[in-house]
Formats: structure tokens, sequence, C-alpha cells
């Protein structure tokens, strides 16, 4: 972590904020977020988590306060394809296979060197149901298929709106064993969950939202 | 930079290209049609039981249908493509394909275009394939066939890209699929009488060219600018 501390935050936001129809979501956010490191974004239903992180994804517009990424302001074609967001819509088509949904996401993105459509679904849990439509799968098994999309496209930031709703204990396992992963690599990631979330790579840092 | 010490070389790999993009985003959209390619048949049969009514109504006979062949296949064939319009973008806002799209490193506007191009490949080009049979309904010469041909060829992706923009703004809302044929169908006017414009010189031995220049001119402007307007429309529709 002294090492780490030395180098530029990857993304930082000082007295963040948004506003929707003048009425503030969520009250001035200040943090800072490392490669390598995992914020676990915690607060009430309503705190605007989400909100959060669709504004960091770029989904939704700039609020009040500043961002940055690797120390500029944060520029949306400078980033464009570094930052992941999974959110409760799993951006999977129905009708496609995962095999599918899959090839589609490399085509816009790129793949991982290294990775291939194939064994990153192998790897997920989802061998033998490469080529079923996504509208039969269960929705652990979706929730999977769209967690493959981000270990298999290269992006250093990932945004992820309640990853382990849905899933099983072998499923939230699975999710923590990617994030580990990813933050190894000298990635980064913010998780927004309820429940609590046992990470084995240090305590992760917390940003805590408030209506 | 101090930072690009953690491994960044081997992850920021440069994303492919725009032409690796648009196949990609192309063939997304054609396999989904395929997928449910009973839809496809739908605004089809609708504008051959539509056109088989006018002679049901009007009655057999030649000279009356002859007039009005060229404008009642453009007005069902416009009719038909507005069936299928509602659907362009509501499906990918529902499953958050969206999203992921405005995220990808990748110009919206022209993986929109895409999707209008696969749109207008699954939903126009089958109702100009049976559009010779639509204007023999209605005893169109045969001589001007091609003319009203290459007036659907050029008047329907005129409208797909119109009806994009407008599906694109009426994202957000409910019920928006009586709202987008009020907004829709004013702007097809000037697509409309130019389009029958030719078929009826064409019909009267006249040139036709002119009002055809025009379509394309009309055309060109569309493909540049209706992506763009689709791609910040539907960038203001997800920031809600």
């Amino acid at each position: 972590m002294t090492a780490a501390s030395t180098t530029v935050p990857l993304l930082e936001a000082r007295a963040l904020s948004f506003h929707r129809q003048d009425e503030p979501v969520f009250a001035p956010l200040d943090f800072r977020l490392l490669a390598g490191e995992l914020a676990l974004v915690e607060g009430d239903n309503g705190s605007g988590k989400t909100t959060l992180l669709r504004m960091l994804a770029g989904l939704l517009h700039r609020g009040a306060g500043e961002l940055l990424w690797r120390g500029e302001a944060l520029q949306r074609d400078q980033c464009a394809g570094e930052i992941l967001f999974l959110g409760h819509q799993l951006g999977l088509k129905a009708d496609l296979s995962p095999r599918e949904n899959l090839r589609i996401a490399v085509g816009l993105h790129g793949a991982r060197e290294g990775l291939s459509v194939a064994s990153v679904l192998a790897d997920i849990g989802l061998r033998g149901y490469e080529d079923e439509p996504v509208r039969r799968l269960s929705a652990g098994q979706k929730k999977r298929a769209a967690l493959a999309r981000l270990v298999l496209l290269p992006a250093r930031l990932w945004l992820l709106d309640e990853p382990y709703a849905n899933l099983d204990r072998a499923g939230i396992a699975l999710v923590n064993a990617l994030i580990e992963r990813h933050t190894d690599a000298g990635g980064a990631a913010m998780v927004t969950s309820h429940g609590t979330v046992s990470f084995h790579g240090g305590e992760p840092r917390r940003i805590r939202m408030h209506g | 930079m101090a930072a690009s010490r953690d491994g960044s070389a081997c992850m920021d790999k440069h994303p492919p290209g725009l032409a690796a993009a648009c196949a990609a985003m192309l063939r997304r959209d054609l396999t989904l049609a395929w997928r449910r390619r009973g839809d496809i048949a739908m605004p089809v049969l609708y504008a051959l039981i539509v056109t088989m009514l006018f002679p049901f109504a009007l009655g057999p006979e030649d000279t009356l249908l002859q007039r009005i062949a060229g404008g009642v296949v453009l007005v069902t064939v416009l009719l038909a493509m507005l069936l299928a319009l509602d659907a362009m973008f509501s499906s990918d806002i529902e499953d958050g394909s969206l999203e992921q799209l405005v995220l990808a490193p990748q110009p919206l506007a022209l993986m929109l275009g895409m999707k209008i191009l696969a749109h207008w490949i699954t939903t126009a080009l089958p109702l100009i394939v049976i559009a010779p049979l639509m204007a023999a309904m209605l005893h169109l010469p045969g001589a001007v066939i091609p003319v009203l041909l290459l007036a659907l060829l050029l008047a329907t992706p005129l409208l797909s890209l119109l009806g994009a923009v407008l599906v694109a703004l009426t994202a957000g809302t409910r019920r928006s699929g009586m709202l987008l044929a009020l907004m829709l169908l004013p702007l097809c006017v000037p697509a409309v009488i130019f389009a029958a414009g030719a078929v009826a010189a064409a019909q009267q031995g006249l040139p036709w060219l002119a009002p055809i220049a025009w379509l394309a001119a009309a055309l060109v402007l569309a493909v540049v600018l209706a992506p763009l307007a689709c791609a910040a429309a539907l960038r203001i529709a997800l920031d809600a």
C-alpha cells in the first residue's frame, strides 16, 4: 500500500455531488481509488449508490465537483473502454447465446490478451451452456454470463452495482475471486452492496453515502 | 507517469477498429432479427392486405386503380414500416444493451447507424421486394415499376433514419407508438410527395429524375445527421 500511495490515483473525486431537479441525490463525496484497490460503496436504499456508479460510468451527466481520471479531469473519450459498468440490467440479448453475446462485446471492446470467449465461459461456470439462448438460463447463470464480459474485456475500472444479487454461495465466492484477480492485475473496482463482503486481500476502501 | 508501472501495458489494448465494430453491430442485429423472423413477415403481410383492400373498396376499374397505384404503394409501405419502427431501440433499452453500447469505446452515432441499417434491411427491404406484386395488384404499368422501386429504395432509408431519430426522442416515454406515428407522418410528407411525384411523372411519360434527385439529396443529409441526432437523443434518454 505504501508503494501504491505514491502513484497517481486511478480515479479521484473531490466534493462530487449530483442533483436531480435541483434536489441533491447525495451529499458531496471525496474519495480516491488507486489501481489495485477495491472500494465498497455503502449506503441505505435510495442513498444514491446506483446514481454514483452510473455517473462515474458516464451514463449520467456530471454533477458538481471534480472528477479526476489518472490525475487529469475525466473526459469520456479518454477513458472510453477503460470503465465497465454492470448494473441491474445485465446488457445481454435474451435471444443470443452467452457465446454470441460475448463475441459482440469483444467486437466492440476487444479482448484481454490470452483470453478467449470459450475459456472465459468455461472458467465462469457456464460450460455446456455456451450456445443456449440467454433467455433460457437461470437468473444466476445470466449474471455469470454478464460477469464473463467483465473478465474478458480489457478494462481498468469495474463499476459493479449489486453484483451479488441472484447469486448462490458459490457465485458470491466467484464474484469475490474475480474482483481479487482483477485488483491483483492492477485493476480497480467499485462495488455497491447491502450485505457484508468478505474480502481476502486486505480491508477494502469504504465510501459511505448519505442521502 | 508513475501510474504506468503497474502493468498497464498489457491491459490498455487498443479497441478493435471501426470496421470490425460495425460488422459486429450489424451481425448482432441481423442475427437477432433472424431469431425472430416471424416479426419480419408481419409488415409484409400487412402491406399486402392493405393493398388488396383498395380494389375491393374502389372497384376493379383499371384507370382509377392505375392513377392511385403509385401513391397507395408508397403510403402502404410507409405505414408498414411504422409498425416495426417502435421496436428499433426499445429492447436494447430494456435489457441494458444500450448502456453497454454507450460505454463501448466506439463512436455511438456510427454504431446506431449500423442498427438503423440492420433495421432497414429487415423491415424495408422485404417490403421493396414485394412492391412489384403490390403494384401489379393495382394494375400499375410494368414500365413504371423500376421508377417505383428506385423511389422506394431512396424513400425507405430516409423514413428509417427519420423514424430512428423520433424513436430515440420518444425512448423514455410510455405508449410511444401512437405518439411516434403522430410525429413521424408529418415529417414524411416531403418524401411521399417526391417519391409519388416521380412515379406519377413516369406514368405520364414525363422526366422523373428531378424528384428522385431531391429524394437522394434528402437521404444523403439524413444519413449524415440522423445517427448523430439519435446518439444525442439516446444519451439524454439514459441520463435520467
